[in-house]
């Protein structure tokens, strides 16, 4: 019955939004989508409770009966989406009332939103492989449409169209993978999948799995498929991007743990797999986000590395599963469903942050920006919590998750042979790594734009408004509660991970996680407390009224706001050091004559594997196309000819293949 | 008992910047200040009124205290032996590292928030050289909980020496890396140098510039109880467990007092390193507890 509602709301909220007036479109979809997500919720609620939801529709005589399941895991995903999506359209209403103007816009906008909603509902629901096919279809074109809602500028389009060719890419990869699986099971449940897993060769199901990594990798974001995402985040608009970069991402994630869990056996294979890959993902996403200028961009990669954490902790996970380790397993699995929740949080909140900024100053680029934090208080507040989420910095959520994978990464050392013990030990100095080379990021990105003075003048004075962020601060507040009560929180995904487990829901390993995050709980209540006395102390101690004066700048009275350190020198150290992996294209104009005139230097990262896997095989293909370029000569008599060609070529092959048999009985007679 | 850990590293914050400087004196033939002469002049300073630049915003006064505070829950989870500090858990160090790292972090951004140029600079090294120092500890702490088999401090402390007189090589080895990890957070000498009078040669002392009053005795008593810190890990690789109490005590004051004396040597007789050479330098780190990663192999009979 849930399914038919959803329905009924998406194409009821659709009418109303085509039919109403432009105040009113924001809200018709805004509530569309929150009763899709009380529907949708309260079915996951009873799903992590333990009622798995079961539902057969007739979807036509094609797809024939649809069993829609929400177990645990996809429980987890919706409640994550739905939250997400809410926050995401209630920043989003008044971040488009400029465009207000153009009905037709926000009237495809909005009901893409909506269908864009219900289509990643499916995708976590739907059991039937083709149709699971199909929603992934519908979400992948809604938020084609949605990234493109700028499509006046050239660039968005673009960025568009890169999305779609690779969000394409992944789906034939998904489509392949199901032709394979229904030509040998002849079926299209997903069950299926497990059947297959169960009676293949190992090497072949390995191969499958592949198969599915791939498709679900490339909308995850792994690397090498990473490079559709710092296109498309920001090309769209904020709120887009928030929900894109924090729900739509995971439906990668979302689809190889599926898979995982369908899997038989060859656990350590797929574990090392993944870990491997994310180690990769989570050390090149932050390295390029450090060098990235423009806010969104950055974000972006910094997504690819959060994808990598996610990714350390289910190939941790798996190969927990192959050691039949359950403390392995629980906290592996665990740390990367919280961290999915938790990155789906900061990143949105970051995402929503940075809008806001856009919408103040109309720049991305961080060098142009500067001490916003008097100007936009809010939104620097928020950008500063979101920040130190994404850092793992206790006390807010990114740190309970990374913990959570850190203790499995320590239990796991213990626990392993040789193999994983130097694999995992590699992956806890890579993880550690990330942490020190976000806090390098994020202090650049949040002291360049939100600190010190204004680099350039704004065009006119940035504000803020308050109702666009108040979704914000929700999010703040589940960030805060996820930091300071997370044992609440890994208790809500104990079900989900009890999948994985096979035991019950919140086993031996399971308690003694908990416990730990109890204690961890309470010691970042003590820190804050801690804090909060030491302002009091300095309040009662420094008790004469602070002094103002200007910036120390050794004696030297005139300081402008150029004189400040920008972003690019910041993070140049590290750029120096790690010039191997990166890809710097620098312009610089040359200095002629005795008095040179003003000369200018441009530097634009650019990404070093897009360049050698993506653009270097494409000219190669283009080099290779381009030699038929003749047979496109715009003769309208040389197309027939093309066409005649055609139809006797296919009249041939027939003729000619009886021929050749024919030749071959008489060779055998001879 | 955790509370006893506490109360000696706070007490061996007091004196451990005075033995530096009074180590330093000697060796340069002067007679130096008092043992006490820091701890009076951060009182001092904890008294005065403060001058906030005009381009700082609230970040730039609440920093220091969460630094402070920081460092503070970070000592409270140093155990003393087999016996806990003040809190203990399973992977408490992981919580010691990122709780570090939130007050390096709110450092940062403070030096960013007064919009000077060389504050900026000081913080991007200070970044830089704390990114590079992580993944060693977490090497070092992952080798100890592989030989031990536990994830806390206090148990891993509990039961490293079993005997065993390479778990006391291990040890040196692990106490050198420690000794090295804090000169880089504390911005001492071959890294930088705090009496350097050039502000482009400084990492710590150029981000303090705008500093004053209690915020910046709250910065230069971190520092203080941030060298007591390491002092009192390092006492941990040696700690003999089960021995009587005034014999642990024995070996934290002396061992604190000969980490003092070393860094006093160490900042006579050595000069800072080029700013360029530090980042090598400081990743010699890592493969330092890699080594101790392969003597816990060695140990465990893991390889032959």
């Amino acid at each position: 019955m849930p399914v038919i509602i959803l329905i009924a709301t998406f194409l009821t909220a659709s009418l109303l939004i085509l039919v109403s007036g432009g105040r009113w479109k924001g809200y018709i979809a805004m509530a569309a989508v929150l009763l899709n997500s009380v529907m949708s919720s309260a079915v996951a609620i009873r799903a992590l409770a333990g009622h798995t939801f079961e539902e057969h529709l007739y979807a036509g005589p094609v797809l024939g009966v649809l069993t829609i399941r929400a177990d645990a895991l996809s429980a987890w995903f919706i409640l994550l989406a739905n939250f997400t999506l809410l926050t995401g359209i209630g920043y989003g209403i008044r971040y488009l009332k400029p465009y207000e103007g153009k009905p037709a816009a926000l009237n495809g906008h909005y009901i893409c939103y909506v269908l864009n909603h219900v289509a990643m509902l499916g995708i976590f629901s739907i059991q039937h492989m083709l149709g699971f096919l199909c929603a992934w279809e519908i979400m992948t074109l809604t938020a084609f449409l949605l990234v493109i809602f700028d499509h006046e500028k050239m660039e968005v389009v673009k960025a568009g169209v890169n999305f779609f060719i690779q969000a394409h890419l992944s789906f034939t990869f998904l489509t392949v993978a199901v032709i394979w699986v229904h030509l040998h099971t002849g079926s299209y449940e997903l069950a299926a999948v497990s059947t297959y897993f169960s009676r293949a060769h190992p090497a072949l199901s390995f191969l499958l799995f592949l198969l599915f990594f791939a498709g679900f990798g490339i909308k995850a974001g792994f690397v090498p498929f990473h490079t559709w995402l710092p296109y498309a985040h920001p090309a769209a608009p904020a709120h887009i991007s928030g929900i894109m970069s924090g729900v739509l991402i995971k439906l990668g994630i979302f689809g190889i743990l599926r898979i995982i869990l369908l899997a038989r056996g060859g656990y350590l294979l797929i574990g090392y797999t993944i870990l491997v890959v994310s180690v990769v993902s989570g050390i090149y996403g932050v390295i390029m986000a450090i060098v990235q200028h423009n806010v969104k961009k950055l974000l972006a990669y910094h997504s690819v590395e959060n994808i990598g954490i996610i990714g350390i902790g289910i190939g941790l996970g798996c190969i927990g599963l192959g050691l039949k380790d359950p403390v392995l397993v629980f906290a592996g699995f665990g740390g990367a469903l919280l961290h999915t929740l938790n990155h789906a949080l900061f990143k949105s909140l970051l995402f929503y942050a940075a809008g806001t900024v856009y919408q103040a100053t109309h720049t991305l680029d961080i060098e142009r920006l500067g001490g916003l934090v008097k100007r936009l208080p809010h939104t620097a507040v928020l950008f500063l919590v979101g920040s130190l989420a994404i850092c793992g910095l206790p006390p807010f959520n990114g740190f309970i998750s990374e913990f959570v994978i850190y203790s499995g990464l320590f239990h796991g050392m213990a626990a392993g042979g040789e193999t994983s013990m130097i694999v995992l030990l590699a992956a806890l100095s890579a993880l550690a790594l990330i942490g020190g080379l976000a806090m390098l990021c994020f202090t650049k990105a949040f002291g360049i734009i939100f600190l010190g003075r204004e680099r350039h003048p704004l065009a006119e004075s940035p504000k803020e408004v308050l109702p666009q962020l108040l979704p914000c601060y929700g999010t703040v507040a589940l960030i805060v509660a996820i930091g300071l009560l997370p044992q609440l929180f890994l208790r809500l995904a104990a079900p989900a991970i009890s999948l994985f487990t096979g035991g019950p829901a919140a086993g031996p390993p399971g308690i003694q996680l908990l416990s730990t995050l109890q204690n961890i709980s309470i010691c970042t209540l003590c820190f804050l407390l801690v804090v909060l006395i030491l302002f009091l102390i300095k309040r009662k101690v420094a008790s004469s009224p602070a002094a103002r004066s200007s910036t120390w700048g050794c004696g030297y009275v005139a300081p402008t706001a150029r004189l400040q350190y920008t972003a690019n020198s910041f993070v140049r150290p590290l750029r120096k050091l790690i010039r191997p992996l990166l890809m710097m294209n620098k312009s610089e104009g040359a200095i002629a004559g005795i008095f040179p005139g003003p000369i200018h230097s441009d530097t634009h990262p650019y990404d070093k594997l897009e360049a050698l896997l993506i653009d270097r095989p494409l000219r190669a293909l283009r080099r290779l196309l381009g030699g038929f370029h003749f047979l496109q000569n715009g003769s309208i008599p040389a197309y027939i000819l093309y066409g005649v060609g055609f139809i006797a070529i296919i009249l041939l092959i027939p003729i000619v293949t009886d021929a050749v048999t024919y030749l071959f009985n008489l060779f055998k007679q001879v | 008992m955790g509370i006893l850990n506490f109360i000696l590293i706070i007490g061996a914050s007091g004196v451990f910047p005075g033995v530096i400087i009074r180590t330093k004196s000697r060796l340069s033939g002067r007679k130096g200040p008092g043992l006490f002469q820091p701890l009076r002049d951060v009182w001092k300073l904890l008294r005065k009124g403060a001058v906030y630049s005009q381009t700082t915003s609230l970040i730039f006064q609440i920093a220091p205290s969460i630094y402070f505070a920081s460092v503070l829950m970070a000592i409270a989870m140093i155990p003393f032996g087999s016996q806990g500090g003040l809190i203990s858990f399973n992977g408490d160090f992981v919580f010691f590292a990122y709780v570090l790292a939130l007050g390096k972090f709110f450092m940062i951004i403070a030096a960013l928030d007064t919009g000077s140029s060389f504050e900026g600079m000081g913080a991007s090294r200070e970044a830089l050289y704390s990114l590079l120092a992580e993944p060693a500890f977490f090497i070092l702490m992952g080798s100890f909980a592989l030989l031990t088999g536990h994830t806390s401090f206090r148990e891993i402390f509990g039961s490293l020496h079993f005997g065993s007189s390479i778990s006391y090589a291990i040890g040196v080895l692990a106490a050198f890396v420690i000794t090295l990890t804090a000169l880089i957070e504390n911005s001492r000498m071959p890294i930088d140098d705090p009496k350097t009078h050039l502000e482009l040669t400084m990492v710590h002392e150029v981000m303090i510039l705008d500093n004053s009053g209690f915020d910046l005795g709250l910065i230069l008593q971190t520092g203080h109880l941030k060298f007591a810190m390491y002092g009192a890990l390092i006492v941990n690789f040696f700690l003999t467990p089960g021995s009587e109490l005034y014999y642990s005590i024995g070996i934290f004051i002396v061992i604190q007092a000969l980490f003092a004396v070393a860094i006093g040597i160490i900042e006579s007789f050595m000069a800072r390193f080029r700013m360029n050479h530090n980042p090598q330098y400081i990743f010699t780190l890592t493969s330092m507890s890699l080594l101790i990663f392969l003597g816990v192999l060695l140990l465990l009979g893991k390889i032959v």
